[in-house]
């Protein structure tokens, strides 16, 4: 059994309909008991997800501050994208790597890969996301396989966001030191995921929602889900990855979960969102995750602006990217206009560090060992 | 006075580095809570780039350095870690920890017992973080650890004391010092354990969370000599009804 079959047994309308008739008075229940015992429990989630909870946000927010900075101290854990590539062979209508853009296509070589590595280990930092199109051919197992030792080198910790492997291959990877594996469903809602991927493997919903598990199987330490905010009902999206999550995080108890939360914005790579999510949705999100699961690692990206990072920081974040480049090259070559999406927190990552502090908070660079695995 | 492997301690509350919101209050924290032995993560320290580099500034306080393996899953990454401290920290005193459950971080006993047996064939000196296991400290007793660390509540849960029962049968069988690792919430939870006759406390995420960390750290140090002196004093027994002097025996006293 996987995740699948129990997809299959939600019921998405009546989810949606119970997120919508959720009561005030199921809020206040919620937010009285003691949190152990609400944690973890999906129909909790619901009602922290509901448009009734948000005359609530206050309290919300002072528990899930609370609760993080418990969990995880008064820490940020920061991390640097590096992308390697932007080949794609799938058809995603709000991305800019989607295969139909007619930009010019790279794939970093072993001098290019230097020189990031140079840069960006100047900055300081010691945890690297790897980042590609998905293009199963030129970009595959082979190229992470040869990528990855490398970067052991330079850095303590070093997750993945590519396209789906299968397991056999996700244990190779963990066997080269490989440390975490970002793998966003992007909408948990199949009609709306058919729409926005066209060509390409991308298209297979089923295959990516299985994917969690191969990762889980394979023994990576953290497993990263996540949503695009806005290509569907996102209150809705977010409870069924809170599903995914329940489900992930008993079944694969040796693996950390992590969510990344990324809103698509009007007009990022052209197109509207369905059911845009405003900062104040955004706050209710990261809280009422918080709420659910105390040891969730909880990302924001430079997508936000760097006032909206400050001022959400202590309300449950755990990871921080800083002076990112969504583009493969890009901390050699800033200007080549080859990006995924746009940054908007452009701080250096000095200056975000400097923020993390005036906030009573300590920026973390290091937090994992190198070679732990493959000593 | 307190002695593990051969150090002798005056203070019976260890401390930790993490979770402070910055490290001048850490500092302060250490210093206001009088321990003399800290424990630090090694996945947290970069030698190569200084980002995390407390040890000079820990190294001025007095206090010993105790490298934990917190990060490691299994047997074979303690030991990597341990040997990593070793080389970075100039020691050879080792926390072990090994949580493979990133939920509850309950310490996995299998690993811990095969971890600490090959390190103290190492020459290590072992202090192992586990569950309250009464067995399990005996055989981490007899594979040679200096102390074993047997936890009050999951890790910085601050619940206090949920294992108590299984702490004392661990303080009363131990031949090695007890020193209670985990969950330590309050004062009064710190004073209670040491009531008990445990040699020591490690609190970290009491002090650190805490709004004024530095006053709280101030408060254990009160708490943890309170109950020491409570222990030595011996405590009177507990009964669940009020004794009188001899109720049943007293007349052949007036018959006298």
């Amino acid at each position: 059994m996987s995740f699948v079959d129990i997809f299959a047994d939600l019921d998405r309308d009546h989810l949606l309909m119970s997120l919508y008739s959720t009561t005030s008075a199921d809020v206040e229940r919620i937010l009285h008991q003691p949190n152990e015992q609400t944690r973890g429990d999906v129909n909790a989630l619901m009602a922290m997800l509901s448009p009734a909870a948000e005359p609530y946000l206050e309290q919300m927010a002072q528990q899930a501050s609370n609760l993080t900075k418990q969990r995880f101290g008064h820490n940020i854990s920061l991390f640097i994208p590096m992308y390697l590539s932007n080949l794609c062979a799938n058809e995603c209508d709000y991305c800019g790597f989607t295969m139909s853009n007619k930009i010019k296509r790279k794939i970093l070589n072993k001098q290019e890969i230097q020189q990031e590595i140079d840069i960006v280990k100047s900055f300081g930092l010691d945890a690297i996301l790897l980042v590609t199109g998905e293009h199963e051919t030129k970009v595959g197992v082979d190229y992470f396989a040869e990528v990855l030792p490398h970067m052991k080198q330079y850095f303590s910790h070093v997750s993945l966001e590519v396209q789906p492997l299968q397991t056999d291959e996700y244990k190779r990877l963990v066997n080269l030191g490989l440390d975490a594996v970002m793998l966003y469903q992007e909408t948990y809602q199949p009609s709306t995921y058919a729409k926005h991927h066209t060509r390409g493997k991308k298209k297979d919903f089923t295959h990516r929602l299985n994917s969690p598990d191969r990762l889980g199987q394979a023994g990576v330490d953290k497993i990263g889900l996540g949503v695009l905010l806005g290509l569907d009902e996102w209150r809705l999206d977010a409870l069924l990855m809170g599903h995914h999550l329940a489900y992930l995080e008993n079944r694969y108890w040796r693996s950390k979960f992590s969510v990344s939360l990324p809103r698509l914005r009007p007009c990022t790579g052209g197109i509207e969102p369905k059911s845009a999510i405003t900062d104040k949705g955004l706050v209710q999100l990261i809280c009422a995750f918080r709420l659910f699961s105390e040891q969730l690692e909880i990302s924001l990206s430079t997508r936000e602006s760097s006032q909206f990072r400050n001022n959400i920081l202590p309300l449950g974040i755990t990871h921080m990217s800083a002076a990112s480049s969504t583009q493969p090259g890009g901390y050699a070559n800033p200007d080549t206009q080859l990006d995924q999406f746009e940054i908007s927190d452009k701080r250096s990552v000095e200056e975000v560090t400097l923020a993390i502090r005036a906030q009573g908070y300590t920026p973390v660079f290091k937090d994992w060992e190198a070679n732990w695995k493959t000593n | 006075m307190l002695n593990i492997a051969g150090h002798n301690f005056s203070s019976r509350l260890f401390s930790g580095t993490g979770k402070f919101s910055n490290s001048q209050t850490m500092l302060d924290a250490i210093k206001a809570s009088g321990t003399e032995l800290v424990t630090l993560a090694i996945k947290r320290i970069d030698i190569k780039q200084g980002t995390d580099n407390l040890m000079a500034p820990l190294s001025n306080l007095g206090v010993k350095l105790l490298p934990n393996t917190s990060g490691a899953r299994t047997a074979q990454e303690a030991i990597f870690a341990a040997q990593l401290a070793k080389e970075m920290f100039n020691t050879h005193w080792i926390k072990l920890e090994i949580h493979p459950d990133p939920k509850y971080l309950m310490p996995d006993p299998i690993e811990t017992l095969a971890a600490a047996e090959a390190l103290v064939k190492l020459g290590f000196v072992v202090l192992p973080y586990v569950h309250a296991d009464p067995v399990l400290c005996r055989r981490l007793e007899e594979v040679g650890c200096a102390a074993v660390m047997p936890l009050a509540s999951p890790i910085g849960s601050n619940q206090g004391l949920l294992t108590k029962e299984f702490l004392q049968i661990i303080i009363e069988q131990a031949t090695v010092p007890v020193v209670i690792d985990a969950g330590i919430g309050c004062p009064s939870d710190a004073t209670l354990v040491m009531e008990l006759g445990a040699d020591a406390v490690l609190v970290n995420t009491a002090i650190a969370s805490s709004q004024r960390p530095l006053a709280m750290a101030e408060c254990f140090r009160q708490a943890v000599i309170t109950g020491r002196q409570a222990y030595q004093a011996g405590l009177g027994n507990v009964t669940k009804k009020a004794n009188n002097t001899s109720p049943l025996t007293g007349f052949l006293h007036e018959l006298c």
